[in-house]
Protein backbone atom coordinates (compact mmCIF):
# COMPACT_ATOMS: atom_id res chain seq x y z
CA UNK A 1 0.00 0.00 0.00
CA UNK A 2 1.26 3.32 -0.62
CA UNK A 3 0.95 6.41 1.48
CA UNK A 4 1.00 10.17 -0.03
CA UNK A 5 2.42 12.62 2.98
CA UNK A 6 2.05 16.14 2.28
CA UNK A 7 4.41 18.60 4.45
CA UNK A 8 3.49 22.41 4.36
CA UNK A 9 4.65 25.07 6.76
CA UNK A 10 2.26 26.24 9.16
CA UNK A 11 0.21 29.72 8.24
CA UNK A 12 1.93 32.35 9.25
CA UNK A 13 5.45 30.95 8.27
CA UNK A 14 7.11 33.00 5.78
CA UNK A 15 8.19 31.11 3.10
CA UNK A 16 10.33 33.66 1.34
CA UNK A 17 11.14 30.50 -1.62
CA UNK A 18 7.16 30.61 -2.45
CA UNK A 19 7.25 34.43 -2.12
CA UNK A 20 10.09 34.54 -4.61
CA UNK A 21 8.27 32.17 -6.95
CA UNK A 22 4.98 34.47 -6.75
CA UNK A 23 7.45 37.57 -8.01
CA UNK A 24 8.50 35.56 -10.56
CA UNK A 25 4.87 34.61 -12.11
CA UNK A 26 4.26 38.72 -11.72
CA UNK A 27 7.42 39.30 -13.35
CA UNK A 28 6.20 36.62 -16.70
CA UNK A 29 3.31 38.95 -16.91
CA UNK A 30 0.97 36.16 -14.33
CA UNK A 31 -0.70 39.37 -12.80
CA UNK A 32 -3.45 37.35 -11.02
CA UNK A 33 -1.42 35.64 -8.65
CA UNK A 34 -2.65 36.11 -5.13
CA UNK A 35 0.22 34.08 -3.37
CA UNK A 36 2.07 30.99 -3.51
CA UNK A 37 2.44 28.22 -1.07
CA UNK A 38 4.75 25.32 -1.39
CA UNK A 39 4.69 22.09 -0.12
CA UNK A 40 6.73 18.63 0.44
CA UNK A 41 5.40 15.53 -1.05
CA UNK A 42 6.85 12.22 -0.26
CA UNK A 43 4.97 8.58 -1.76
CA UNK A 44 5.65 6.09 0.97
CA UNK A 45 5.73 2.32 -0.94
CA UNK A 46 5.06 0.25 2.48
CA UNK A 47 4.60 -3.74 3.15
CA UNK A 48 1.23 -3.43 4.83
CA UNK A 49 -2.09 -4.10 2.99
CA UNK A 50 -4.27 -2.92 6.15
CA UNK A 51 -5.64 0.54 5.61
CA UNK A 52 -5.67 1.66 9.52
CA UNK A 53 -2.26 0.10 10.27
CA UNK A 54 -0.33 1.95 7.12
CA UNK A 55 -1.76 5.30 8.59
CA UNK A 56 -0.68 4.48 12.14
CA UNK A 57 2.74 4.08 10.83
CA UNK A 58 3.12 6.81 8.45
CA UNK A 59 1.45 9.21 11.51
CA UNK A 60 4.38 7.78 13.53
CA UNK A 61 6.77 8.27 10.67
CA UNK A 62 5.40 12.20 10.39
CA UNK A 63 5.91 13.17 14.41
CA UNK A 64 8.91 11.20 14.82
CA UNK A 65 11.28 12.65 11.47
CA UNK A 66 9.10 13.64 8.58
CA UNK A 67 7.28 17.26 9.95
CA UNK A 68 8.83 19.43 12.05
CA UNK A 69 5.47 20.40 14.35
CA UNK A 70 6.95 24.11 14.83
CA UNK A 71 6.90 25.16 11.14
CA UNK A 72 4.96 22.20 9.55
CA UNK A 73 1.61 20.62 9.38
CA UNK A 74 1.13 16.97 7.43
CA UNK A 75 -1.57 15.59 5.65
CA UNK A 76 -1.57 11.80 5.25
CA UNK A 77 -3.67 10.38 2.19
CA UNK A 78 -3.56 6.47 1.49
CA UNK A 79 -3.23 5.97 -2.49
CA UNK A 80 -4.50 2.72 -4.06
CA UNK A 81 -2.26 -0.16 -5.17
CA UNK A 82 -1.03 1.13 -8.68
CA UNK B 1 38.13 20.24 31.48
CA UNK B 2 36.58 17.14 29.46
CA UNK B 3 35.35 18.00 25.91
CA UNK B 4 33.95 16.30 22.69
CA UNK B 5 33.27 17.42 19.49
CA UNK B 6 30.71 15.18 17.71
CA UNK B 7 31.33 14.27 13.83
CA UNK B 8 28.26 13.87 11.62
CA UNK B 9 29.08 12.51 7.78
CA UNK B 10 29.20 16.08 6.67
CA UNK B 11 29.93 18.13 9.54
CA UNK B 12 32.81 20.45 8.19
CA UNK B 13 34.03 22.18 11.30
CA UNK B 14 34.17 19.73 13.73
CA UNK B 15 37.84 20.14 13.50
CA UNK B 16 37.98 24.16 14.02
CA UNK B 17 35.95 23.25 17.02
CA UNK B 18 38.27 20.80 18.93
CA UNK B 19 41.02 22.76 17.69
CA UNK B 20 39.47 26.05 19.11
CA UNK B 21 38.72 24.05 22.67
CA UNK B 22 41.78 22.82 22.70
CA UNK B 23 43.73 25.53 22.70
CA UNK B 24 41.95 27.41 25.32
CA UNK B 25 41.13 24.45 27.57
CA UNK B 26 44.92 23.24 27.25
CA UNK B 27 44.06 19.55 26.65
CA UNK B 28 42.99 17.31 23.96
CA UNK B 29 39.30 17.42 23.29
CA UNK B 30 38.16 13.89 22.46
CA UNK B 31 36.31 13.15 18.81
CA UNK B 32 33.32 11.20 18.81
CA UNK B 33 31.50 9.16 15.65
CA UNK B 34 28.05 9.82 15.24
CA UNK B 35 27.03 6.75 15.68
CA UNK B 36 28.41 5.95 18.94
CA UNK B 37 25.30 4.61 21.22
CA UNK B 38 27.23 5.82 24.35
CA UNK B 39 29.20 9.41 25.68
CA UNK B 40 32.58 8.73 27.45
CA UNK B 41 31.22 8.89 31.07
CA UNK B 42 33.45 12.15 32.82
CA UNK B 43 32.23 14.40 30.53
CA UNK B 44 31.96 18.00 30.93
CA UNK B 45 30.96 19.90 27.01
CA UNK B 46 29.91 18.26 24.33
CA UNK B 47 30.57 20.32 20.96
CA UNK B 48 28.36 19.91 17.70
CA UNK B 49 30.05 21.63 14.87
CA UNK B 50 28.62 23.33 12.21
CA UNK B 51 28.42 21.56 8.56
CA UNK B 52 25.79 19.81 6.50
CA UNK B 53 24.78 16.95 8.06
CA UNK B 54 23.28 14.20 5.82
CA UNK B 55 23.49 16.72 3.49
CA UNK B 56 20.84 18.54 5.27
CA UNK B 57 17.80 16.70 3.87
CA UNK B 58 14.49 16.81 4.47
CA UNK B 59 15.62 19.90 6.79
CA UNK B 60 18.69 21.41 8.08
CA UNK B 61 19.60 18.85 11.14
CA UNK B 62 16.40 16.79 11.01
CA UNK B 63 18.25 13.80 10.34
CA UNK B 64 21.31 14.14 12.52
CA UNK B 65 18.90 14.96 15.62
CA UNK B 66 17.45 11.28 15.30
CA UNK B 67 21.00 9.75 15.57
CA UNK B 68 21.76 7.30 18.55
CA UNK B 69 24.73 9.78 19.63
CA UNK B 70 21.76 12.79 19.60
CA UNK B 71 19.53 10.61 21.90
CA UNK B 72 22.79 10.52 24.44
CA UNK B 73 23.29 13.99 24.21
CA UNK B 74 20.35 15.02 24.83
CA UNK B 75 20.04 13.02 28.09
CA UNK B 76 23.25 13.82 29.12
CA UNK B 77 22.06 17.88 28.89
CA UNK B 78 18.91 16.58 30.95
CA UNK B 79 21.46 15.82 33.66
CA UNK B 80 22.64 19.17 33.24
CA UNK B 81 25.71 18.09 31.01
CA UNK B 82 26.70 21.42 29.05
CA UNK B 83 26.17 21.51 25.16
CA UNK B 84 26.97 23.92 22.53
CA UNK B 85 26.01 23.75 19.42
CA UNK B 86 26.83 25.93 16.48
CA UNK B 87 25.22 26.85 12.84
CA UNK B 88 24.54 23.04 11.66
CA UNK B 89 25.00 22.27 15.44
CA UNK B 90 22.19 24.74 16.56
CA UNK B 91 19.54 23.07 13.94
CA UNK B 92 20.38 19.78 15.25
CA UNK B 93 19.66 21.15 18.80
CA UNK B 94 16.64 22.67 17.73
CA UNK B 95 15.43 19.56 15.94
CA UNK B 96 16.02 17.88 18.81
CA UNK B 97 13.92 19.66 21.17
CA UNK B 98 16.78 20.78 23.63
CA UNK B 99 15.99 24.14 22.42
CA UNK B 100 12.66 25.85 20.97
CA UNK B 101 12.03 27.36 17.60
CA UNK B 102 13.50 26.59 14.30
CA UNK B 103 15.88 27.46 11.78
CA UNK B 104 14.51 28.03 8.32
CA UNK B 105 15.65 29.55 5.32
CA UNK B 106 17.03 33.06 5.17
CA UNK B 107 14.98 35.92 4.79
CA UNK B 108 16.14 36.86 1.14
CA UNK B 109 17.23 33.37 0.45
CA UNK B 110 21.16 33.99 0.00
CA UNK B 111 23.66 31.81 1.64
CA UNK B 112 25.27 34.61 3.63
CA UNK B 113 29.44 33.94 4.60
CA UNK B 114 30.49 37.03 6.39
CA UNK B 115 31.44 38.51 9.84
CA UNK B 116 28.75 39.89 11.72
CA UNK B 117 28.55 42.23 14.91
CA UNK B 118 27.04 40.23 17.45
CA UNK B 119 25.56 41.99 20.82
CA UNK B 120 26.35 39.40 24.18
CA UNK B 121 22.75 39.67 26.10
CA UNK B 122 23.64 37.90 29.17
CA UNK B 123 26.56 36.94 30.75
CA UNK B 124 24.82 34.72 33.30
CA UNK B 125 25.37 31.41 31.47
CA UNK B 126 28.36 29.10 31.59
CA UNK B 127 29.27 30.15 27.74
CA UNK B 128 29.12 33.81 28.34
CA UNK B 129 30.13 34.70 31.79
CA UNK B 130 33.51 35.98 30.31
CA UNK B 131 32.70 38.67 28.19
CA UNK B 132 31.67 41.94 29.53
CA UNK B 133 28.14 42.71 30.32
CA UNK B 134 27.19 44.02 26.26
CA UNK B 135 30.13 43.28 24.71
CA UNK B 136 30.03 43.47 21.02
CA UNK B 137 31.55 41.01 19.33
CA UNK B 138 32.60 40.70 15.59
CA UNK B 139 31.82 36.80 14.63
CA UNK B 140 31.82 34.98 11.42
CA UNK B 141 28.38 33.64 9.81
CA UNK B 142 28.28 30.97 7.63
CA UNK B 143 24.47 29.72 6.39
CA UNK B 144 21.61 29.29 4.40
CA UNK B 145 19.42 28.40 6.81
CA UNK B 146 19.73 30.72 10.31
CA UNK B 147 16.54 32.58 10.36
CA UNK B 148 15.42 31.69 13.85
CA UNK B 149 11.19 31.44 14.38
CA UNK B 150 9.57 30.58 17.23
CA UNK B 151 5.73 31.28 18.41
CA UNK B 152 5.18 34.53 20.29
CA UNK B 153 5.09 32.71 23.68
CA UNK B 154 8.19 31.09 23.34
CA UNK B 155 9.59 34.30 22.13
CA UNK B 156 8.93 36.45 25.05
CA UNK B 157 9.41 33.69 27.51
CA UNK B 158 13.35 33.50 26.01
CA UNK B 159 13.42 37.36 26.67
CA UNK B 160 11.64 36.99 30.69
CA UNK B 161 14.31 34.15 31.02
CA UNK B 162 17.30 36.39 29.63
CA UNK B 163 17.96 32.98 27.43
CA UNK B 164 18.57 34.99 24.46
CA UNK B 165 22.59 34.47 24.35
CA UNK B 166 23.28 36.83 21.08
CA UNK B 167 21.96 39.48 19.10
CA UNK B 168 22.97 40.53 15.75
CA UNK B 169 23.38 44.13 15.33
CA UNK B 170 22.66 44.14 11.77
CA UNK B 171 20.60 40.98 10.96
CA UNK B 172 21.76 38.90 8.12
CA UNK B 173 19.24 36.48 8.02
CA UNK B 174 15.80 37.57 8.98
CA UNK B 175 15.53 35.96 12.60
CA UNK B 176 13.03 36.78 15.31
CA UNK B 177 14.28 39.89 17.26
CA UNK B 178 17.44 39.68 15.82
CA UNK B 179 18.08 36.09 17.65
CA UNK B 180 22.04 35.19 17.17
CA UNK B 181 21.84 32.42 19.60
CA UNK B 182 19.90 30.97 22.63
CA UNK B 183 20.27 29.54 25.84
CA UNK B 184 17.97 25.87 27.15
CA UNK B 185 15.80 25.94 29.69
CA UNK B 186 18.93 24.98 32.30
CA UNK B 187 21.03 28.16 30.64
CA UNK B 188 23.16 24.41 29.90
CA UNK B 189 22.70 24.35 26.45
CA UNK B 190 23.77 26.76 23.86
CA UNK B 191 22.69 27.24 20.13
CA UNK B 192 24.13 30.00 17.90
CA UNK B 193 24.60 30.27 14.41
CA UNK B 194 27.64 32.74 14.19
CA UNK B 195 30.89 30.07 14.34
CA UNK B 196 33.07 31.53 17.39
CA UNK B 197 35.29 28.60 16.58
CA UNK B 198 36.69 30.89 13.62
CA UNK B 199 38.14 33.85 15.84
CA UNK B 200 40.01 32.38 18.16
CA UNK B 201 43.59 33.01 16.75
CA UNK B 202 44.74 36.96 15.66
CA UNK B 203 46.20 35.23 12.39
CA UNK B 204 42.55 33.80 10.98
CA UNK B 205 41.16 37.41 11.66
CA UNK B 206 40.13 37.63 15.32
CA UNK B 207 39.94 36.48 18.96
CA UNK B 208 36.28 37.80 19.69
CA UNK B 209 35.34 33.86 20.16
CA UNK B 210 37.76 33.06 22.95
CA UNK B 211 35.95 34.51 26.01
CA UNK B 212 32.79 31.63 25.13
CA UNK B 213 35.62 29.03 25.46
CA UNK B 214 37.22 30.78 28.73
CA UNK B 215 33.49 30.97 30.36
CA UNK B 216 32.72 27.57 29.70
CA UNK B 217 36.52 26.16 31.31
CA UNK B 218 35.90 28.68 34.40
CA UNK B 219 32.67 27.39 34.73
CA UNK B 220 33.69 23.87 34.74
CA UNK B 221 36.47 24.74 37.31
CA UNK B 222 34.84 26.83 39.45
CA UNK B 223 31.26 24.06 39.51
CA UNK B 224 28.44 25.24 37.74
CA UNK B 225 27.58 28.70 36.32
Amino acid sequence: MRARVEIRFRPGVLDPEAAAIARALGHLGFAGVRGVRRAKVLEIDLATEDADAARAEVERMCEVLLANPVIETYRIELLDRG
Amino acid sequence: MRAAVVTFPGSNCDRDLAVAMERVFGRPVRRLWHGETELPADLDLVGLPGGFTYGDYLRPGAIAARSPIVREIVRFARRGGLVLGICNGFQILTEAGLLPGALVRNRRLLFVCRSVRLRVETTDSPFTRAFPQGAEITVPVAHHDGNYLADAGTLARLEDEGRIAFRYLDNPNGSARDIAGILGEGRNVLGMMPHPERVCDPRLGGTDGVPLFRSLLEAVAGGGS
